[in-house]
């Protein structure tokens, strides 16, 4: 771009975005990772109090994600990359002339370039009583605040308007506790995406569910109520009660700046823009929801994203432009999954429609195709979307179909080739349309070297946005790398060609119950660092026996081998099980007092529990009997297995405390401790939302609210921090006490070796909602199996050490030399902050002391 | 041979299979290992000059293309049980030591 480049090296070209919401940031984001980012400077303005958050995602809101999880960005991050942000200050006027802006503060900013991405505001019909105070819209954190508060008063809640938002509306009405209903306008739900019969499907599993639907209803008045606060007055004559009322009747484009200050909007709204998203102004852009292009207003993100995308290039002299957008959906509405695409109507002259309706099971599939039949024109799917991911790329690259398109919608029969793999795709088909991501980028990234699912999806972001096309992301994998030739090595180790779940069904199915057994039937040599302790572990979970005994000993890796943590000099710490973190003030005087008896340095582990340091080989035993005396056992610090279950106090003190958290954190360390798995795992159980037990950074986090335990999953702290994903809410004891154990023994059987959940579930095809089938719907119907194995580990658990101790055999072993009672002469140590060993010696030091020098360091 | 003289440590049978265990002989450590169904053994330094402590002998045996390695407890190097050689760096060759069963007993040569 010759003209600009001038001006650019002279000073960068400053760009205003006006509205910091999930498109405005998208703009940023393209600006800062553009190769010549330097030659831009953003500022950025938001009414509202915060940074970009996920809108759609805003229904989480409700089920106990904070504000915060929603963020997209952070101070952080703009600060990082030299983004200026000024937040709750509303730019009210435009002056084109001199290219400058003010704010309602009377903040003025020149600009080079202006974008407006200032997005939509929720439509509120004209009803006459509309505006009393429990009338609420439905689009802001603020607005889910207002809800919620509204809600605590409230019996009974209406929304206005069976679209999307809506339906997601009342169901964290009912999630409220109040008697939910839905008014809509048009004779069916979703009636933009639905035909008849996918909206009265809809509408029968959503009453189901306890929330009333009411179609063809318009609003004629809000007048004051008998029974509750309000009654609504339909056309009809009819009428209902309720105690507040939420307006989710569809968006209108924020386009007041555009409107004051003369640039092009359309006659219904919207500001109009051009395929580059400019505006009638030259140095004016709008994207997302405010702009206009060809007559339509895009209410999806996928869409506002690619003309955050276009705009950039736009700028920064590329030429990729927005060219429309496909509206297609796919979603899961209440538990319920619906998906629409392309023509839905069947409005397409001479369209032909195949239905697939199975009453039973609740599911409803109807395909609509050219008059030829020879391509998809569109489909709607409600109560099973598998198909989603392969009919969309199917209707926008305009595919040939099959001869009979019905085998498209109708249940795949068992050994009956797939229709249409996604090795059919061309490359420019569209995966991922949270982010834009083709067939074609995921094959670019996996020729660079991401073959691992984990790994492609974090390079190319494909399925991190809803994660309904994480499956789809799994099968281009796997044929890609089936077409590379590239075959996947997924093998434990040399001596066994058998992936680690392989193996594991083996010492299931065919109860083998030794490493020996096991190598000689189906590995061979003598096994090795890697193959030894995961076979031992796979033993462990399964068969729970003592890992030291004659045939599992020489399994064990260097912790478990004599159940301590092994530090650098070669000696151990000890860690006895607090479960919760709750110690009695006794406990903690017997700790001190065996700790000053064996001068062990002290500390407080991450996982509310205490570790002593420097205990020699030959002094674990004498520990341990005195711990074991004291009443305390094994804490499993050394093993792949559980760890601490972390709690906050609770509702026993705690004056926000929603149930008892200690508890139930004690229930679950009890339950799980001493179970081997994969790898280690930690959990965590918070009392409210306040969330100070820090539970969705672990393997399973569990939050109680007000009407029972919320569970979070494949949480991890740690090299690559996770949050977990919410996997199910408002639980009883017992229910989550059932998932977790399904959940833990479906990740003992399939994960790989040393593979945290986090990883496991990155890697799993299906994601979330895979692990919810099988672990909520028993999709796989391995639940009861999962929970047999559970209680065989519940029902065999023994303290590690209280057998050990008992064993005067096993003892020997526990001394540093097997002939003699000398110990190591090789360790030394330095004190400080009042412990005597505060820390292991230099290992110079330690080499002059084995050679009996005078070791001047440790008399200071 | 029979000047050698050998120095008896412990019954062969106080060595769990494929484990090992350490020694104080001529006032060095030594780490012994026994082996397989064969109990074949081998003995090595029990110094671990890469973790800079005294830990060999409560490593991991198993093999590397066919050879007998034995993996330090800390920092994973593999070392040949039969030459003391280092997998991962060539110039670190362990001492090794001669080691025999005689009736059921394990011995050194002194």
């Amino acid at each position: 771009m010759p003209d600009t480049t001038d001006l650019q090296t002279v000073k960068p070209l400053k760009l205003i975005v006006v509205g910091n919401g999930m498109v405005g940031h998208k703009f940023i984001e393209n600006v800062v990772n553009h190769p010549d980012h330097e030659n831009y400077q953003v500022i950025t303005f938001s009414e509202e109090p915060r940074l970009a958050y996920d809108r759609v995602q805003l229904s989480a809101y409700f089920s106990g994600k904070t504000a915060d999880d929603l963020m997209l960005t952070s101070e952080d991050y703009y600060d990082q990359h030299g983004v200026k942000y000024i937040i709750k200050d509303k730019v009210s006027t435009i002056d084109r002339a001199a290219k400058t802006i003010t704010t309602e503060s009377g903040r003025v900013e020149s600009y080079d370039k202006l974008i407006l991405a200032t997005g939509s505001f929720p439509f509120v019909p004209p009803i006459p009583g509309g505006d009393a105070e429990h009338c609420l819209v439905y689009r802001t954190i603020e607005d889910l605040e207002r809800i919620t508060a509204s809600a605590k008063g409230s019996k009974v809640g209406v929304v206005i308007g069976g679209g999307l938002l809506g339906l997601e509306c009342a169901k964290a009405l009912h999630n409220l506790n109040l008697e939910a209903h839905v008014v809509e306008f048009a004779p069916r739900l979703m009636a933009v995406q639905l035909d008849e019969g996918g909206g009265a499907l809809l509408r029968t599993k959503i009453e189901d569910l306890g929330v009333h639907v009411h179609t063809e209803k318009n609003t004629k008045e809000i007048v004051a109520g008998e029974t509750c606060r309000y009654r609504m007055n339909f056309a009809d004559g009819s009428h209902i009660e309720t105690d507040m009322i939420v307006f989710s009747a569809g968006i209108r484009p924020q386009d007041e700046l555009a409107r004051q200050f003369d640039i092009a909007i359309g006659e219904r709204g919207g500001i109009t823009i051009d395929d580059n998203c400019l505006t009638s102004d030259k140095d004016i852009y709008a994207i997302g929801e405010c702009a206009l292009w060809d007559g339509k207003i895009f209410g999806l993100v996928a869409p506002g994203y690619t003309m955050a995308k276009a705009a950039v290039s736009h700028i920064t002299g590329g030429s990729e432009q927005f060219t429309g957008a496909d509206m297609s959906t796919k979603l899961k509405l209440m538990g319920v999954d619906v998906a629409s695409i392309g023509d839905a109507h069947a409005r397409t002259e001479g369209a032909q429609t195949y239905t697939y309706i199975n009453d039973a099971e609740g599911i409803y599939k109807r395909l609509i195709v050219s008059a030829d039949k020879s391509t998809l024109l569109g489909v709607v799917l409600v109560g099973d979307t598998d198909a989603y991911g392969t009919l969309l790329p199917m209707m926008l690259e305009k595919m040939q179909l099959p001869d009979a398109p019905e085998v498209l919608i109708l249940p795949q029969v068992e050994g009956g080739a797939s229709a249409f793999g996604v090795a059919a795709l061309p490359d420019s088909a569209l995966i991922c349309s949270c982010h834009d991501v083709t067939k074609g980028d995921l094959i670019e990234a996996i020729h660079a070297g991401a073959t691992e699912l984990s790994e492609l999806k974090s390079c190319t972001k494909a399925g991190t946005g809803c994660g309904g096309c994480s499956a789809m992301v799994g099968q281009v994998l796997n044929a890609e790398l089936e077409n590379m030739g590239m075959e996947v090595n997924n093998n434990l180790c040399e001596h066994f060609e058998y992936t680690r779940q392989e193996l594991f069904d083996v010492i299931r199915t065919k109860k083998i119950k030794t490493f020996d057994e096991l190598l000689e039937q189906y590995g061979s040599g003598h096994g090795c660092m890697t193959c030894k302790p995961a076979v031992g572990s796979m033993l462990a979970t399964y068969w729970n026996e003592y890992v030291l005994s004659d045939d599992n000993i020489q399994l064990q890796d260097t912790n478990d081998i004599f159940l301590g943590n092994m530090q650098k000099d070669g000696t151990y710490s000890v860690v006895p099980r607090i479960a919760a973190g709750e110690i009695s003030a006794q406990g903690l005087i017997d700790l001190g007092q065996i700790g000053v008896k064996y001068d062990l340095y002290t500390k407080i582990t991450g996982g509310q529990r205490i570790d002593f340091f420097g205990a020699q080989l030959h002094e674990l035993p004498l520990i341990w009997d005195e711990l074991i005396q004291a009443g305390f056992e094994t804490g499993h610090a050394y093993g792949k297995s559980l760890r601490t279950v972390k709690s906050c106090v609770g509702s026993t003190w705690c004056r926000y405390g929603m149930m008892d958290s200690v508890s139930m954190a004690i229930n679950l360390e009890m339950r799980y401790k001493g179970l081997r798995s994969p790898h280690k795992f930690k959990l965590g159980v918070s009392g409210c939302t306040r969330e100070c037990a820090e539970a969705q950074s672990k393997d399973f986090g569990v939050i109680a609210t007000d009407k029972g335990w919320n569970l979070y999953v494949c949480g991890n702290g740690g090299m690559k921090p996770r949050h977990g994903d919410l996997f199910a809410s408002d639980l009883d004891d017992a229910t989550l006490i059932k998932y977790i154990d399904r959940i833990l023994m479906f990740y003992c059987r399939t994960a790989d070796r040393l593979q945290r959940t986090s990883v496991w579930m990155d890697n799993m095809e299906g994601g979330l909602d895979y692990l919810k089938s099988v672990v909520i719907d028993d999709k796989l119907g391995l639940c009861e199996d999962f929970e047999t194995d559970m209680n065989r580990v519940i029902d065999t658990y023994e303290c590690e050490w209280k057998k050990t101790l008992n064993n005067p055999e096993r003892l020997k072993r526990f001394a540093h030399f097997i002939n003699s009672d000398a110990t190591d002469d090789r360790l030394a140590y330095e004190a400080d902050r009042g412990q005597s060993k505060a820390r292991i010696a230099q290992p110079s030091v330690r080499e002059s002391k084995a050679k009996g020098e005078e070791i001047p360091a440790l008399e200071v | 041979m029979s000047n050698i003289n050998w120095e008896t440590i412990c019954n062969v049978s106080d060595i769990n299979k494929n484990t090992g265990v350490c020694a104080l002989h001529n006032g060095e450590q030594v780490a012994i290992f026994k082996v397989g169904k064969e109990e074949q053994l081998f003995a090595l330094q029990n110094y671990d000059p890469f973790g800079e402590a005294n830990v060999l002998s409560r490593g991991i045996i198993g093999d590397v293309d066919g050879q007998l390695v034995l993996a330090s407890p800390l920092y994973k190097q593999q070392f040949s049980l039969e030459s003391g050689k280092c997998l991962e760096d060539d110039s670190v060759i362990l001492k090794t030591y001669m080691v025999r069963q005689q009736d059921g007993l394990v011995q050194l040569q002194a």
